[in-house]
């Protein structure tokens, strides 16, 4: 019941004939506010009749009327070409061989070519020297659509015509080589003949020309000792595949050591075939990829790493060496030699010490024990850097004796330890040119940027190894204003033929010996049968003899005694499998790589072993949202300035050393974003890796972009399956690869059985029936198939801090998981043991960190494809369906985001794109600018926000291959079906096939002993199988 | 349309002249009515069959040569009178010119060289299969007068004079209804003023009626019926807002008017031409391709205007075509005038009909050349259109009919002998349809 009551808010309500009432009645307020006046300008205000529901009319109004707008299709153009030519047809791709040689890569490629446009880098089968592309030289197609780089030739800042360049280069050089002064040609290592030939003409032509060879990365060392010992400038190849035992001291092999390359040959003997496998013992001071691979890897320090190589020269060899190694070492070096000494001439030695008797040793070994995989005659042409030399050029610029000084691939001011020396130098030197691709540390500096273009714009030619010749043809028309450093050289000696023709009638005359150029230009790659010689006006010669190598056999005593004690941490500095020398650290996919074994991107650290980061006071921690932090240190070498460098603590990392990459901390010449890590170059004193320094701890907390934040398995075997070779040779399957059981009826049943599986079975006989075998054997991590789904897949890349935030979009990762005991079996047998509820606590929380010298073991993992997919039986818009052929497709278009599938797959592979990466500032990398989208593949669509994606099987490919058959009507041959990461997969870990196909190599694998599949108790029936992985620990 | 042509021949000067008339309205009677043709028989040296040159000439002649243009050799339109009148060669020459031109390079023949240097050293293919008999024929031919150029108003004029006469339209018809109707109400009207007029003057009262409730009214007071009506409409208004936005992205019939107006009746229709000469990428890529301008420029190098008739057909629905053939050359940077490339060229921005959105994986080799399912099929009468339009929904659901009742064609395709054997066998059926080999997956078109 409602009141009669009357409520009153003052007596004034009791009057009445208030007027005051009254008047509060119609204005709320007694006062007018002043509204106008605070929002904004009060006359235009007063003036105007618009009220502000007038305004939420019209605002209301719009809207509407655009959304209307907005049914409406937009009207597309479509331009043909004018005059299309013959080889293009628009929707097919084409391909070309061409060959990187940017200095630090060199590998025989093909480019996938769209429309004209390279989209994408493959290998080259074709090639029998560096047909295999790494991860670099995948994302090197990216470099080509760099929004950074230099578009014309400019002259201090200003752009100039190349005419103009011309008449005053060519003015410059006349006056200067008439003036008797000295003309350099500082350049990275072209390994080219024509060039040098050209080198050569353009010496004759001005005279007092020098020309000087710099690898920021310096192997200067074994290019020494190979010259002392064979009397040729190079470097010694080795053919892993033709050893059964390795040791290796200090050489990262499977990464950049000597160009790097060995990766395939060494995969070939690491998968037991008829019981056998190579063994491969690694010494080292950082743990690198190619010790996570060995079956044994014993952790010393450089110096050490000097003294055990002295020590097994002297067991292998003879002679006698005086070491102060710690026991276990001793006995390890004994247990290698009594291996290598057992193989004989399947055995081989390599070492990464950047000493030359440390290399003279190495190469002594090789001989005493005539290795098969040990190659003198046709040495690697691809580092030919000399140290003295370019050491010799700083001191001589800043003399004010150099005229001109021609640059073209290097970037001395970012890579040189004593930058502040060459800049002083620059500054004497009348005429300086750079040929970059970037505005860059150097060639801002110099009076002109030569405008380069990229490898794949350019020709060239490169002898790669002694008489393994490839060559570079340009895939693409110059996008921007450029000319390559030849053409150059053509027009200063004054000859008016192309780069092109040149190459080509060099060719003729000395490489080719009669047969076609238009064949080795279509293989890209040409074997001669005549080794050239090709003479270079290289220094060597004069700056050779300063320092005396020692004597052979001598190498070892010397090599052992020049092993100082110091009481400070020793620094090795090497190049991370993804940023390299760092030329191409504005590539985004490299940015977001993440590092093999810290599984971190966007950053370099100093890996620090945990005792020395105890000591220190170094720590890394987990924040709340479980990424990674990390205390700073600063690092010095020599008393010098310290530079602040985030510490990485590394398992594996030899006590009393440290380690820190190259190839980050560069300023100029790219994105903002791209801006990371700290530049390593100002530690490499005289062009040594390794470096005596003083580690301090510094304040402050750096945050890692870290992709992997649990780095052991806790004894989990189901995810990675391992054994030994003795077990793997003698006992049953059973023992080392059991099928998970469960209990029915009481009767333990596998669970890949029918009886206990809750889904039906459906007939995939007929047809294709896709599988993907990885095996962990032949894997060695390298990381080339993640760039290459990238490049395929059109993957977006999120930045740094969405990577922390666990938001990275990789389709395909490769797991690095270490071992918290010494090896994964006995993680195992830990968690076997564990018994009761204290026991269980401790234990479980102790093997969540890692052991000082771990296993390692790596695993890609992408979609498994499920049979029985956990995530399809989730989406409640039946966007993520099964196909026939096994694979699990995505209709982009159809998912609205709940994110149930993400929850319910246990491989954690599926990705969600949280924002719009293909137009959003915030994600400047290159699917946000127009130059950068054309790396796009057109054949798989980009996928917009709010939508799930993932590992397709590139089913774009399958179905490409299939409709390549039916329009030809034909049958499929086995290896015919591949997906981008098994195409890029240059060591054979990657398998992709028909199962139905009984006689493809993927049905044979799927049949092996060693196939399991990850997680196989959860009964998903994936179509992704592994291969057990198999170690070699017999010791001799 | 058919046009009737009469002709009778008048003498004017040294030539007979076929003058056609049309059927003329006195409208157009001021304009130019004669068109002109020029006939037969010049009276200079010997006769020849002109009809029969015709035919030989455009077998043998019209690859290179016209009768009023210089292509890639000159202008042949009364070659003789020109070669005797200015350089003073005969008809033998002329023989032997035809039969072997290279010989008579060769020869040293003075005017023979002057015209190999001056056609940038392109020999004339030799003919010696043509009898002299022949070429008389064709130099007859070469001999006839110029066609007076068709007068345009005449066309448009005839254009309405046919449709005058083809019937009194719908439209007059309505309008003279409408008329009668308007004729008829305002009569009722005036009869209905005047008898209250009358009854006025007469005093007689008119039964005044009783107010009634109005219809609508009582018809708003019923809430039933209301309650039926407001059903009523909402289900119709959510079927017609279902309609529209089903057809949201939905382009069936988009006919935008293209850059430059090409047909697809003149080529594919009239001229027959294989829809896969032009569009040849549909055969081995995924898209259909639509033709660079070099293709077009094969034919269109020669064929510089169109026909007289085509022409006039072209004018009725506004299309000027020899218009559209020369926006053909500026784009494609072909200077007419001299038969050469300036390399000026503008590439055409076509305005693309069929779009498909980005997510979806359509391959036409797939379906063209493995299925081999004709062009129309999805792309409708295209010979027939004279403005290009999108024929089909492009749909999924449209896709999908067509993967469901389309059998896939496994004639001698050794890919599909294996699956097809089992799947048949499968399914029990003798021909399979794209979507029991797996043609509904959600993957095999979006990826």
């Amino acid at each position: 019941m409602s009141s009669n009551k009357k409520y009153w808010k003052s007596v004034e309500e009791l009057n009445e004939n208030s007027s005051i009432v009254e008047t509060l009645k119609q204005n709320e307020f007694v006062n007018e506010i002043p509204t106008d006046e605070f929002l904004g300008n009060k006359e235009t205000l007063e003036e105007t009749s618009t009220t502000r529901r007038d305004f939420l009319k019209y605002v209301g109004f719009s809207t509407a009327a655009a959304s209307l707008a907005a049914c409406e299709g937009p009207v597309v153009k479509s331009i043909p070409y004018v005059v299309q030519p013959t080889e293009i047809i628009p929707g097919v791709a084409n391909y070309y061989a061409t060959t990187i040689a940017d200095g630090f890569d060199f590998a025989s490629v093909l480019v996938k070519t769209r429309e004209g446009r390279p989209i994408k880098i493959e290998n080259n089968a074709l090639a029998a020297t560096n047909g295999n592309a790494n991860a670099r030289v995948n994302a090197s197609v990216l470099g080509l659509y760099d929004s950074l780089r230099v578009q014309g030739p400019s002259k201090a800042g200003d752009s100039i015509t190349w005419s103009t360049f011309d008449e005053e280069t060519g003015e410059a050089l006349t006056n200067i080589a008439a003036a008797n002064k000295d003309i350099v040609l500082l350049t990275q290592t072209f390994a080219s003949p024509s060039t040098s030939k050209l080198i050569a003409e353009f010496g004759e032509k001005f005279g007092n020309v020098r020309h000087v060879v710099y690898d920021a990365v310096s192997e200067s060392a074994a290019l020494d000792a190979f010259q002392a010992k064979y009397g040729e400038r190079g470097l010694a190849n080795y053919d892993f595949s033709k050893a059964m035992t390795i040791v290796s001291v200090g050489a990262d092999f499977l990464g950049d050591w000597q160009g790097g390359g060995f990766d395939s040959g060494y995969s070939k003997n690491r998968v037991p075939d008829h019981g056998k496998m190579s063994r491969h013992i690694q010494f080292e001071s950082n743990m690198s990829l190619t010790g996570a691979n060995a079956d044994k890897r014993v952790p010393l320090t450089p110096s050490q790493q000097k003294q055990a190589l002295a020590k097994l020269h002297s067991l292998v060899v003879g002679g006698s060496v005086s070491t102060d190694l710690p026991e276990h070492i001793n006995e390890a070096l004994q247990k290698a030699a009594s291996q290598l000494k057992k193989a004989g001439s399947n055995g081989v030695v390599v070492t990464g010490i950047q000493d030359v008797n440390a290399q003279t040793v190495a190469l002594e070994i090789n001989e005493a024990l005539n290795s098969k995989a040990f190659d003198k005659a046709a040495p690697i042409k691809t580092r030919q850097g000399n140290d003295k030399a370019v050491a010799k050029l700083v001191t001589d610029m800043k003399a004010g004796t150099v005229g001109a000084i021609i640059m073209s691939g290097v970037n001395p001011m970012y890579t040189l330890p004593n930058a502040s020396d060459f800049a002083e130098g620059l500054e004497k030197v009348d005429l300086s040119v750079t040929f970059s691709l970037k505005a860059d540390e150097t060639s801002t500096l110099t009076d002109y940027i030569a405008a380069a273009p990229h490898y794949l714009e350019s020709w060239g030619d490169v002898e790669i190894k002694k008489g393994h010749y490839a060559l570079t043809q340009p895939t693409i028309r110059p996008l921007f204003d450029t000319r390559q450093f030849q053409e150059a050289l053509l027009k200063w000696t004054g000859n008016d033929s192309s780069y092109h023709d040149y190459i080509k009638e060099a060719w003729g005359t000395t490489i080719l010996g009669g047969s076609s150029f238009n064949k080795a230009l279509h293989d890209g790659v040409y074997v001669g049968t005549i080794a050239t010689e090709t003479q270079d006006t290289t220094e060597s010669e004069s700056v050779e003899s300063e320092e005396e190598v020692t004597p052979p056999g001598n190498a070892a005593r010397t090599l052992a005694a020049s092993v100082k004690s110091n009481s400070g941490l020793e620094l090795t500095l090497y190049t991370k499998v993804g940023m390299g020398d760092g030329q191409q650290a504005n590539n985004p996919w490299l940015q977001e790589f993440p590092d093999p074994l810290t599984r971190t991107s966007w950053d370099n650290y100093l890996t620090v072993s945990k005792a020395d980061a105890d000591v220190l006071g170094l720590v890394n921690t987990h924040v709340a949202t479980g990424a990674l932090n990390g205390s700073y240190a600063n690092v010095s070498v020599n008393g010098q300035e310290p530079i602040k460098v985030p510490v990485m603590i590394q398992p594996g990392q030899a006590k009393g050393s440290v380690g820190l990459a190259f190839g980050y901390g560069k300023t100029l010449g790219l994105k903002e974003e791209m801006q990371t890590g700290v530049n390593a170059y100002p530690l490499y004193q005289n062009f040594n890796n390794v470096q005596s320094v003083t580690v301090e701890v510094a304040a402050g907390e750096h945050e890692f972009a870290s992709v992997q934040l649990h780095n052991t398995l806790m004894g989990r075997g189901d995810i990675i399956k391992e054994t030994t070779l003795e077990i793997f040779n003698t006992k049953d399957k059973k023992h080392w690869n059991a099928v998970p059981v469960v209990s029915l009826n009481h009767v333990e049943t596998p669970v890949t059985s029918s009886e206990v599986d809750l889904w039906d079975e459906f007939d995939r006989s007929i047809g294709h029936h896709f599988n993907l075998s990885i095996d962990l054997n032949a894997c060695t991590g390298c990381g080339a198939c993640v760039i290459a789904c990238h490049a395929e897949n059109n993957v977006p890349v999120v930045g740094k801090e969405e990577v922390r935030r666990s938001r990275d979009m990789h389709w395909l990762r490769i797991d690095r998981y270490y071992s918290s005991e010494e090896s994964f079996e006995g993680d195992n047998d830990k968690k076997d043991n564990i018994s009761g509820l204290s026991s269980s606590l401790s234990e479980f929380g102790e093997m969540e960190s890692a052991s000082e010298n771990p296993q390692v073991a790596f695993q890609p993992v992408m979609c498994q494809h499920c049979n029985h997919a956990p995530c399809e039986t989730v989406c409640p818009v039946a966007a993520t369906s099964h196909g026939r052929q096994g694979q699990n497709h995505m209709a982009y278009n159809r998912c609205v985001g709940t994110r149930y599938c993400a929850n319910n797959c246990p491989y954690k592979v599926r990705r969600f794109n949280w924002f719009l990466y293909t137009g959003n500032d915030e994600f400047d990398y290159h699917m946000n600018d127009d130059l950068g989208r054309m790396v796009l593949n057109p054949d798989v669509v980009v996928r917009s926000r709010g939508v799930m994606e993932k590992c397709s099987m590139c089913i774009q490919m399958t179905q490409k291959t299939i409709l390549d058959a039916k329009r030809d009507g034909r049958e499929i041959k086995d290896g015919e079906f591949q997906t981008a990461c098994s195409a890029a997969c240059s060591s054979g870990a990657m398998v992709f096939g028909d199962i139905n196909d009984k006689e493809s190599k993927v049905a044979k694998l799927k049949e092996d002993n060693r196939m399991y599949h990850l997680l196989e108790s959860v009964g998903t029936k994936p179509n992704v199988q592994y291969q057990t992985k198999v170690r070699n620990t017999t010791e001799a | 349309m058919k046009k009737s042509y009469q002709s009778l021949e008048v003498n004017l000067t040294n030539n007979m002249i076929q003058v056609i008339y049309r059927k003329l309205t006195t409208n157009s009677l001021r304009f130019g009515f004669v068109i002109l043709l020029a006939f037969t028989t010049s009276l200079s040296a010997q006769d020849g069959d002109s009809a029969k040159g015709k035919s030989l000439f455009n077998a043998n002649c019209a690859a290179c040569h016209t009768l009023d243009k210089k292509m890639t050799g000159p202008a042949l339109r009364n070659v003789e009178k020109r070669l005797a009148d200015d350089e003073g060669l005969d008809r033998e020459w002329l023989y032997a010119w035809i039969k072997n031109s290279a010989g008579m390079i060769k020869a040293g023949d003075a005017y023979a060289n002057k015209i190999y240097n001056e056609y940038g050293g392109a020999a004339m293919t030799a003919f010696p299969q043509l009898s002299n008999e022949d070429i008389d024929n064709i130099l007859a031919y070469t001999a006839e007068e110029k066609k007076a150029p068709v007068v345009v108003e005449t066309a448009v004029a005839s254009g309405d004079t046919d449709a005058d006469s083809s019937g009194i339209s719908n439209e007059i018809i309505l309008g003279a209804l409408a008329i009668l109707f308007i004729l008829l109400a305002s009569g009722l009207y005036l009869v209905n003023k005047t008898l209250r007029r009358f009854a006025s003057a007469q005093n007689i009262d008119i039964a005044e009626e009783t107010k009634r409730k109005p219809l609508w009214k009582a018809f708003v007071q019923n809430q039933f019926l209301m309650i039926v009506v407001a059903i009523f409409f909402l289900l119709a208004s959510a079927y017609f807002a279902f309609g529209y936005f089903m057809q949201i992205g939905v382009d069936q019939g988009y006919e935008p008017v293209q850059p430059i107006h090409y047909s697809h009746k003149i080529h594919a229709g009239d001229n027959g031409i294989d829809c896969k000469y032009c569009h040849s990428s549909a055969r081995t890529s995924k898209t259909s391709g639509i033709p660079s301008l070099n293709v077009c420029m094969n034919c269109h190098k020669s064929i510089y205007e169109v026909a007289p008739e085509t022409l006039a057909e072209g004018k009725k629905i506004g299309v000027d075509y020899n218009a559209e053939i020369k926006k053909l050359y500026a784009a494609a940077g072909w200077d007419d005038e001299n038969q050469e490339y300036t390399g000026d060229a503008q590439p055409v921005k076509w305005i693309r009909i069929h779009n498909l959105p980005d997510f979806v994986y359509f391959n036409h080799s797939q379906h063209v050349t493995v299925a081999g399912v004709e062009c129309q099929t999805c792309h409708g009468p295209v010979e027939e259109m004279e403005v290009m339009y999108q024929h089909a929904p492009l749909t999924m659901g449209w896709c999908i009919d067509c993967h469901r009742t389309t059998n896939v064609n496994v004639k001698d395709n050794a890919y599909y002998t294996k699956i097809h054997e089992e799947l048949s066998k499968k399914y029990g059926v003798d021909k399979l349809t794209p979507a029991q080999m797996g043609g509904l997956e959600c993957g095999k078109c979006h990826y």
